[in-house]
């Protein structure tokens, strides 16, 4: 009986932990709402920029639902023992992420009332559409997962469900990275390193939001994560960080050969016809160091990683992550489009312009209220699952 | 844990039948009067001319012939059809606002609202014919 | 008979006549009106046509806006644009960097022979019709903004606000994507778009509506005569519009 070794939130926190995460969701549902009926002219967004904040932070959450689940497939798939006792936590953080991403991105839609009309149109030619299977199925997935989990009898499915769940992360990651991959107009997308890139990207945002939430559960619980386990996950996230950092050079490496990407890449770069100079700002700044050399120092210090080493670590990747983000889906749509190569150009519709964005409350608030509703999910899973992995308590 | 007092009051029998009955008459207390939503008022449309189809017909299913005709229209690029969209809303307007929609009495507003099924198609879709929205154009300040 | 009975008679059958006409003017009218009406349907568009544009940048005045100021009150669109606004034609000033040259021309949606819009709509709202016009089935339309991100030429807008007072011919409402429809509500009655009439009208003749697919077609001579090309044709969508002198 694991019953006894059932590990629960203190009560009276789990309440205010509720009402907090709740209260922040139904933020966010109210800016969605607000959105619905005023339209789209109270965010920041113009027919400039299209894409804001809302997807970022989508965007973030629906590849570190992919990810996340990595820390499983490592137990179920490869065999990992260490492992294997997170993997429940794991498919509890995959569904709330996958969950609060999709809300974001459907409440951000223009008519969030059509949502049924997207469930029962496909164009097929388009990666959304494939996208609406691959996340429903991901969804239904983890879900069987859980079950061989937590289903003594099924237990020894868990190896083909990990299996099935990992091919299927695979083609949903590549799906969100082909979204822009298959965008031949803009010179920030039109690439095939896109998909890859976007894969290994999962595996660290994954990793850093699975470390970040396991060290608070583990504070509020008084449990201690094994020395050997912590110094392997630690190392595989600096793994993951160093993989997705060579492929971010090797996709910004190609542009810059290219003459014709040149001026996109000094205008990321550099900050060449950005009179703020906030995308080089974000990208260096935000992604590079903050979000890939830092944790790397860290994580792999010759002299170990203590936990809160690599709680920092983590919380750094995961700033990085939304810094590279708004630098990849803002910057890619600031930067006007070539029609005349080789001109100047001037319109009144902002033609050879660079379009600064600035997001507003709504956005804010609404990709906020999607890390809300992960949050919430998580915590009644927490509460009502036995998820946590049982390491040892504290001396 | 143990039920305290209040949480003892709450639970007894009569407390539960007194709250119950609060909570009805209050809501009985709330409800509209009879009749706040008129009766669907069908103006007739224009004299001298004939709906495509027998009002029946017309009740049971113009939804259908509408997502029908859209389609059509849309797609394949037929105009003025029998089942047009503006050819229903230049027979069917109002005489006194030039709309189909606009006040609760008009002809799509007040079936709909009597039967509470909301449509969109307004948000998009001009709710008064062509020669009335150029007047209503040329008389604005 | 009597002389005056014969002039009554006269009067009577006068009347009787007029009375006759008048009742056959009453009975037919509504017949008439019935005719008028079943006769008004359009035709299903086929993909025997292919709709076109040329547009002759040499006789494109900088600073002349008369194509898009009919764009707008034809289709109801905003005069005096806002970031938000949708703007289905603008005018694009363009000087090449290395020799100075300047040009002014017209930019809309380029109705693509291979739309990337259409490829990524998942509802398939964003379609191309038999006839090459590319449109927003906005029935379907969920506002994902996928194929504005899509366009290469910036056709498309999204509408961020309530709209009212829509022109009854061009539907458009908030959280749809739309874009430039070539007037379908014009063409397919047999007429042009409302740029090219405006501009024609006012005697610049620098854009030029026709049927690609008919080689005696005016336009499809004058591509023919003169060189032309597609905005970044490198993609190989294959506009329908052309651009001479760029």
């Amino acid at each position: 009986m694991r019953s006894e070794h059932f590990q629960h939130i203190e009560p009276r926190a789990f309440w205010a932990l509720l009402a907090f995460g709740g209260a922040v969701t139904l933020a966010g549902l109210g800016a969605a709402h607000t959105m619905e009926v005023h339209g789209h002219a109270i965010t920041g967004m113009t027919n400039q920029v299209v894409w804001g904040l809302p997807h970022v932070f989508a965007i973030f959450m629906i590849v570190a639902a992919s990810g996340v689940l990595n820390v499983a497939s490592i137990g179920s798939v490869f065999g990992q023992s260490a492992y294997k006792p997170r993997a429940p936590l794991s498919g509890l953080l995959s569904l709330a992420l996958l969950a609060g991403g999709l809300m974001v991105l459907m409440l951000d839609l223009g008519r969030p009332d059509r949502v049924i009309v997207a469930a029962t149109h496909y164009n097929f030619t388009s990666v959304f559409a494939w996208n609406v299977f691959l996340y429903s199925g991901m969804a239904a997935i983890v879900g069987v997962y859980l079950w061989t989990m937590f289903e003594r009898r099924m237990n020894r499915y868990s190896k083909a469900a990990g299996i099935a769940a990992l091919v299927w992360r695979f083609a949903l990651t590549t799906g969100t990275g082909s979204i822009f991959a298959f965008l031949v107009a803009r010179q920030a997308y039109q690439s095939a390193v896109l998909a890859p890139l976007f894969i290994v990207l999962s595996f660290a945002w994954g990793l850093a939001v699975f470390l970040i939430v396991q060290s608070a559960m583990y504070a509020w619980n008084g449990q201690v994560l094994p020395e050997a386990v912590r110094a392997r996950m630690a190392r595989l996230l600096g793994v993951f960080v160093a993989a997705a950092l060579y492929l971010v050079a090797v996709y910004h490496l190609t542009n810059l050969y290219f003459a014709r990407q040149g001026d996109f890449e000094a205008f990321i770069l550099l900050g060449r016809g950005d009179p703020v100079g906030v995308f080089p700002a974000l990208f260096w700044g935000g992604y590079v160091l903050l979000g890939a050399l830092l944790p790397m120092a860290l994580l792999f210090h010759p002299r170990g990683v203590g936990p809160n080493a690599m709680l920092m670590a983590s919380v750094m990747v995961v700033a990085g992550a939304f810094a590279l983000l708004f630098v990849f889906i803002v910057g890619g749509q600031s930067f006007p489009l070539e029609i005349f190569p080789g001109h100047e150009v001037t319109s009144s519709f902002a033609d050879g312009q660079v379009e600064l964005y600035v997001p507003r409350w709504p956005e804010w608030l609404l990709g906020i209220g999607g890390l809300g509703a992960a949050f919430v999910l998580t915590l009644i899973g927490v509460r009502a699952l036995d998820v946590l992995p049982h390491d040892e308590l504290k001396p | 844990m143990h039920c305290g007092l209040g949480c003892q009051l709450l639970r007894h029998p009569l407390m539960v039948a007194v709250t119950l009955v609060l909570l009805i008459a209050s809501g009985a207390a709330m409800a509209e009067p009879a009749g706040r939503t008129p009766k669907p008022a069908i103006e007739p449309a224009r004299a001298g001319t004939q709906c495509v189809a027998p009002p029946e017909v017309m009740r049971r299913d113009h939804p259908a012939m509408l997502k029908h005709q859209r389609d059509v229209t849309v797609h394949r690029g037929v105009r003025q059809a029998r089942d047009s969209l503006q050819g229903c809303v230049g027979c069917h307007a109002s005489a006194a606002t030039g709309s189909v929609a606009q006040a609760k009495t008009d002809f799509c507003s007040s079936c709909h609202g009597y039967a509470a099924v909301s449509i969109d198609c307004f948000e998009c879709h001009a709710s008064r014919p062509a020669q009335r929205t150029a007047q209503a154009e040329a008389t604005k300040p | 008979m009597s002389k005056g009975s014969t002039e009554a008679l006269a009067g009577r059958r006068k009347f009787l006549g007029l009375a006759a006409a008048g009742m056959g003017g009453v009975l037919l009218a509504p017949g008439i009106h019935l005719i008028e009406v079943a006769q008004a349907a359009t035709p299903e568009v086929t993909s025997k046509v292919r709709w076109g544009l040329l547009i002759d940048t040499t006789k494109c005045a900088s600073g002349c806006t008369d194509c898009v100021s009919a764009c707008n009150s034809e289709n109801g669109l905003d005069p005096k644009p806002s970031p938000t606004s949708a703007q289905w034609i603008r005018k694009v000033e363009i000087k090449e960097i290395k020799t100075g040259r300047q040009a002014s021309l017209p930019v809309m949606c380029q109705h693509c022979a291979q739309p990337p819009c259409v490829d990524v709509c998942p509802t398939g709202a964003s379609f191309k019709r038999a006839d090459g016009i590319v449109l927003v089935d906005r029935h379907s339309c969920i506002g994902c903004r996928y194929c504005v991100m899509a366009c290469p030429y910036k056709a498309r807008s999204f509408v961020h606000e309530p709209l009212t007072d829509q022109k009854p011919d061009v539907p458009r409402g908030k959280g749809c994507v739309e874009g430039c429809t070539l007037c379908v509500h014009r063409v397919d009655r047999g007429g042009t778009p409302a740029c090219v009439e405006a501009c024609t009208k006012a005697g610049h003749e620098a854009m030029l509506f026709g049927d690609l697919n008919d080689p005696d077609s005016a336009i499809s001579k004058r591509v023919r005569e003169v060189a032309s090309r597609q905005l970044r044709a490198d993609l190989k969508l294959d506009p329908g519009v052309r651009y001479l002198g760029l």
